[in-house]
């Protein structure tokens, strides 16, 4: 498996991301810049993953100007042929402006930036990317943005929930999904979602800021190990 | 020369900050009168921002020197100290304290944004900031105005930029009302070698302008941080600069990017005083000349006149001297990154610059004349002795009664100095890069790892200015001596500071009394410690306007403290580990003052005492013992005892893991207050298993270093001689939100 991260100018976490995927994880990991147009070397076993930042400077809605990069043109059709597509923060809200995942990252309900460590209750095995992870699983991974209220209308919501696209949601450390777990006032505290053909993968929290024994925090290992277990088995 | 451009007078001079001395100085060194474009890059690189011109006598007592250091203090952008494994670290802290009292979001932002270009500009990735803020009384809607928005401006541009906030300090005292201090502090890393010189030589070569387009804002900033700030000074709003967090990210992946290629011959960021200072600062470093054509520099609007073009502080921009020939290699680079990149002049052997607008030269100076070290003036300034010291020495401590512990504990844990400074630092993305140790392990000081690299970053930023407004002197001694204690309670040792020189005045007698003590006792300090100066700067001019008079802010010399760990095994942290380890003070225990504290403050109301005890060498023997207990790990965990004394200390160690502390203060001698809430340095808690007990005690007797055992720790209660001060959670909520309820 291998994996192919884009750099937006004003991407920030892409180096974090090559860092865990290539030196921690031990998968091959391509550079990609996002004047590219080509990204016939991936295959659907493969995963493209969007990082955190402040693409393009975010200074129309987060994730707008970046929706529209000549490199997100290709990502959507990698997409739309089955391969694997991780968005991570801005990577998140990108694939929601693309119309890759449903819905929208609004502003946090406390209108600040907001840097914590947080807990993610697992909501559903049922995606490659949360298969290796206990059912009900509790993970501790930090958050890094202003705009991660995650919305979208009450239709768009029960579909979700229906077609059992929800990944994780804000928790308290025992698992505890309520409004003082939920730090930006997401509606249902979602935290992370998948499509419908669950390939790809949205999230606010940080998976790569929680995958290292030297960082005191290895939770979000898990999710990269469950990604390429489910895909190479 | 162009006609418009007319002579200057004594008067144009005056207006502009400078004195009728410094006026006739820049007539004999041009053998003419100035015309107003000349009289204004003198204005700006004559201004006590570039020149230094009444602190660089004292700050040349500093130690300057280390066998660690590859660059000499004020050589290059920043310090730059050898870490070991090939790898050298730049770092430097800076002031944006004027613009940040007009106008905190963009103030702050640009603080930031200047920083780091400092660091990069070097050819060192940043890779950690820090900040140490100054605000007014928390309760003045003013304050919390400016502290929402320096906070908000700091979050906007780091966290943008992709650089993790990993540590820093906030204050409140009344004496900064109006005149907020914002100091900025960038850590960089780079390869030994591959640094880049802030120089300009090689007749021919072509200078380039990178990044963002050139406007109107921040004409004369640096002139303008050079003067009190006043009522008016809210006329100055266009000498504040705006930044775009975006294109600095730009400018920093094309900048390391571009050095890459070996294209370039010098670099320096533009900062104070735009281009005039870059191109005469590189100049005369390089000892060569420059023809600058300032109509093909990228301006945002037409007609600008050659000294707004000269003068602007516009944000994201660098000056390149490139190798003749390479200039493909370079462009290639910026229109990668869709960076603005022009060739606005190029390099001459005159040793002056000569500066055209269309055609026409506007302004002729030489370059050595204008720089500090070379030409730029140097004055000595007198002293006295503050009036107000007299006072403040009667206190006796003797007249202020011991009040209910548990109250005056419950009063000290809600001081803004005190309390968690939680709502500050989560609008900080403290983790980007992956690096921060100290997210899941606190200790004393932030801890950075570097990938590719066993060696490991220790950094911190300290100063308690009300010690140091009650004695300069030692009060800047233990700013030097508490930063290494941060260090050295995490496993580090101390290797270099920068520092940041927040002081009001320096016409005013007193106020420059306080900074010739301060400096002195830095100097000091630092050479007890073997950490040298490595850079920093000075921001006279601090005052704050209150009811009836005009007061200088507390001197306030910000030490932004390196330090090194051989790898992360040494990494020592601040939180119990495990209920039932035994609690030891390190240190004395027979000076327990209430002098000099917060809690004389903030209980009993009283502003103006002594500091508390301290001594430099008693503070040295006891760090080389701390470092040895842990370095043999004979220790759980190890934190300073600072602000809030022995209480707030234990507090904050418990916090963590919610587990609180039983303890037994008789037999210690001196009142109770001094003993849970006093000051006095050279103290740490640690806690020990039983395991090492034998051993750790051994090492402190081998040493004759003091200490008492206190206690244990609990799993959440806390009692202190037997009374219940109830429960660490309870004590926890106190402290984190303290803050956020005093804001509105």
């Amino acid at each position: 498996m291998k994996f192919g991260v884009v750099i937006f100018p004003g991407s920030n976490c892409d180096s974090d991301m090559i860092h865990v995927l290539g030196q921690v994880v031990g998968h091959e990991v391509v550079e990609i810049w996002h004047k590219d147009t080509k990204l016939q070397d991936f295959t659907e076993e493969d995963c493209i993953v969007l990082p955190g930042g402040f693409s393009y400077g975010d200074y129309l809605r987060c994730g707008a100007i970046a929706s529209h990069s000549p490199i997100m043109k290709e990502v959507i059709k990698f997409a739309n042929r089955g391969g694997y597509v991780l968005g991570v923060c801005n990577g998140f809200q990108i694939l929601c402006e693309s119309g890759l995942l449903p819905g929208a990252l609004l502003r946090n309900h406390s209108q600040k930036f907001i840097c914590k460590n947080v807990y993610l209750k697992t909501q559903t095995t049922n995606s490659a990317i949360t298969k290796g992870i206990p059912t009900g699983g509790v993970l501790k991974i930090p958050i890094a943005h202003a705009e991660g209220r995650y919305y979208a209308d009450d239709y768009t919501i029960l579909d979700l929930i229906q077609n059992d696209q929800i990944l994780f949601k804000y928790s308290d450390e025992q698992g505890v999904t309520n409004d003082d777990s939920n730090p930006n006032g997401s509606l249902e505290g979602i935290a992370g979602i998948c499509n419908k053909n669950r390939n790809v993968f949205g999230m606010m929290p940080h998976p790569e800021r929680a995958a290292e024994t030297i960082l005191g925090n290895t939770d979000g290992l898990q999710l990269f190990n469950s990604l390429t277990a489910s895909v190479l088995t | 020369m162009q006609t418009t451009n007319a002579l200057s007078t004594l008067k144009m001079a005056q207006d502009l900050g400078l004195l009728e001395s410094e006026f006739e100085s820049i007539k004999v060194i041009l053998g003419r009168t100035p015309n107003f474009t000349e009289l204004s890059i003198f204005s700006v690189m004559w201004s006590e921002h570039c020149s230094y011109k009444n602190s660089i006598k004292w700050l040349k007592t500093l130690p300057r020197e280390g066998n660690l250091l590859l660059v000499e203090a004020g050589e290059e952008n920043a310090g730059l100290v050898d870490i070991g494994d090939g790898l050298a670290c730049a770092f430097k802290i800076e002031s944006h304290n004027h613009p940040s009292a007009i106008e905190p979001f963009q103030g702050a932002a640009t603080g930031v944004g200047g920083i780091h270009r400092d660091i990069f500009t070097m050819g060192a990735r940043p890779i950690a900031a820090l900040n140490s803020l100054r605000f007014g009384d928390i309760a003045n809607k003013h304050t919390q105005h400016l502290m929402k928005g320096v906070v908000s401006g700091i979050s906007h541009y780091g966290n943008c930029f992709g650089v993790p906030t990993v540590g820093g300090e906030v204050y409140f005292n009344e004496c900064y009302n109006q005149n907020i201090l914002v100091n900025a502090m960038s850590v960089g890393i780079v390869k030994v070698g591959e640094t880049v010189s802030a120089i300009s030589c090689g007749v021919g070569n072509p200078i380039y302008i990178v990044g963002s387009a050139t406007g109107k804002d921040g004409i004369h900033g640096a002139t303008f941080a050079s003067a009190d700030l006043t009522e008016d000074s809210k006329e100055d709003l266009p000498a504040v600069q705006v930044g775009d967090p975006f294109q600095e990210k730009l400018l920093l992946e094309a900048s390391l990017e571009a050095i890459k290629t070996g294209a370039i011959v010098g670099m320096q960021d533009m900062g104070a005083a735009g281009i005039t200072c870059s191109t005469s600062e590189m100049s005369a470093k390089g000892e060569s000349g420059m023809i600058i054509y300032l109509d093909k520099v990228p301006t945002r609007q037409p007609n600008m006149k050659p000294f707004e073009i000269l003068l602007s502080e516009s944000q994201e921009r660098m000056l390149i001297v490139c190798e003749k020939g390479r200039e493909a290699d370079l462009e290639a680079v910026f229109d990668k990154w869709d960076l603005e990149c022009a060739v606005i002049g190029k390099v001459t052997d005159t040793k002056r610059i000569e500066y055209y607008l269309n055609g026409e030269l506007v302004a002729d100076v030489p370059a050595e004349p204008l720089v500090l070290g070379g030409g730029a003036p140097v004055y000595d300034r007198a002293y006295t002795e503050p009036a107000y010291l007299k006072a403040l020495n009667a206190f006796n401590e003797n007249d202020i009664p011991e009040l209910d512990l548990k109250t005056s504990a419950l009063t000290l844990v809600a001081s803004p100095n005190i309390a968690s400074k939680r709502w500050v630092y989560e609008q900080y993305d403290s983790m980007v890069r992956t690096n921060t140790i100290t997210t899941n392990a606190p200790s004393d000081a932030a801890i950075i790892r570097i990938k590719g690299s066993s060696k490991v970053l220790a950094v911190t930023t300290d100063c308690n200015s009300a010690y140091v407004y009650a004695d300069p002197y030692k009060g800047t001694m233990i700013a030097v001596a508490e930063a290494a204690r941060n260090i050295v309670c995490s496993g580090g040792t101390p290797v270099a500071i920068t520092n940041c020189l927040n002081f009001g005045n320096p016409y005013n007698t007193e106020v420059y009394w306080q900074f010739v003590h301060a400096i002195k006792g830095m100097g000091e300090a630092c050479r007890k410690f073997n950490t040298p100066v490595t850079g920093g700067n000075v921001s006279f001019y601090n005052q704050t306007v209150l009811k009836d008079t005009t007061e200088p802010v507390f001197p306030t010399p910000t030490i932004g403290m390196l330090g090194i760990l051989d790898d992360i095994s040494a990494h020592m942290t601040l939180d119990f580990k495990a209920v039932g380890h035994s609690i030891y003070l390190v240190g004395r225990n027979d000076q327990n003052t209430i002098s000099g504290s917060e809690y004389l403050r903030v209980v009993h109301g009283v502003n103006k005492s002594p500091i508390p005890s301290f001594d430099l060498e008693e503070e040295f023997q006891f760090q080389e013992v701390l470092k040895g207990i842990i370095g043999k790990k004979l220790v759980a965990s190890a934190h300073d005892i600072s602000e809030g004394g022995l209480f707030i200390a234990l507090l904050e160690s418990g916090l963590p893991s919610d587990q609180g502390f039983t303890i037994q203060l008789q037999g210690i001698k001196g009142r109770k207050d001094g003993i849970l809430f006093g000051e006095s340095q050279s103290k740490a808690i640690v806690t020990v298993d039983e395991l090492n007990e034998a051993a750790f005690i051994q090492q402190l007797k081998e040493h004759n270093q003091s200490y008492t055992k206190l206690g244990t720790t609990t799993d959440g209660e806390i009692r202190i001689d037997d009374i219940n001060f109830g429960k660490i959670t309870d004590w926890k909520k106190q402290y984190l939100t303290s803050i956020e309820k005093q804001l509105h």
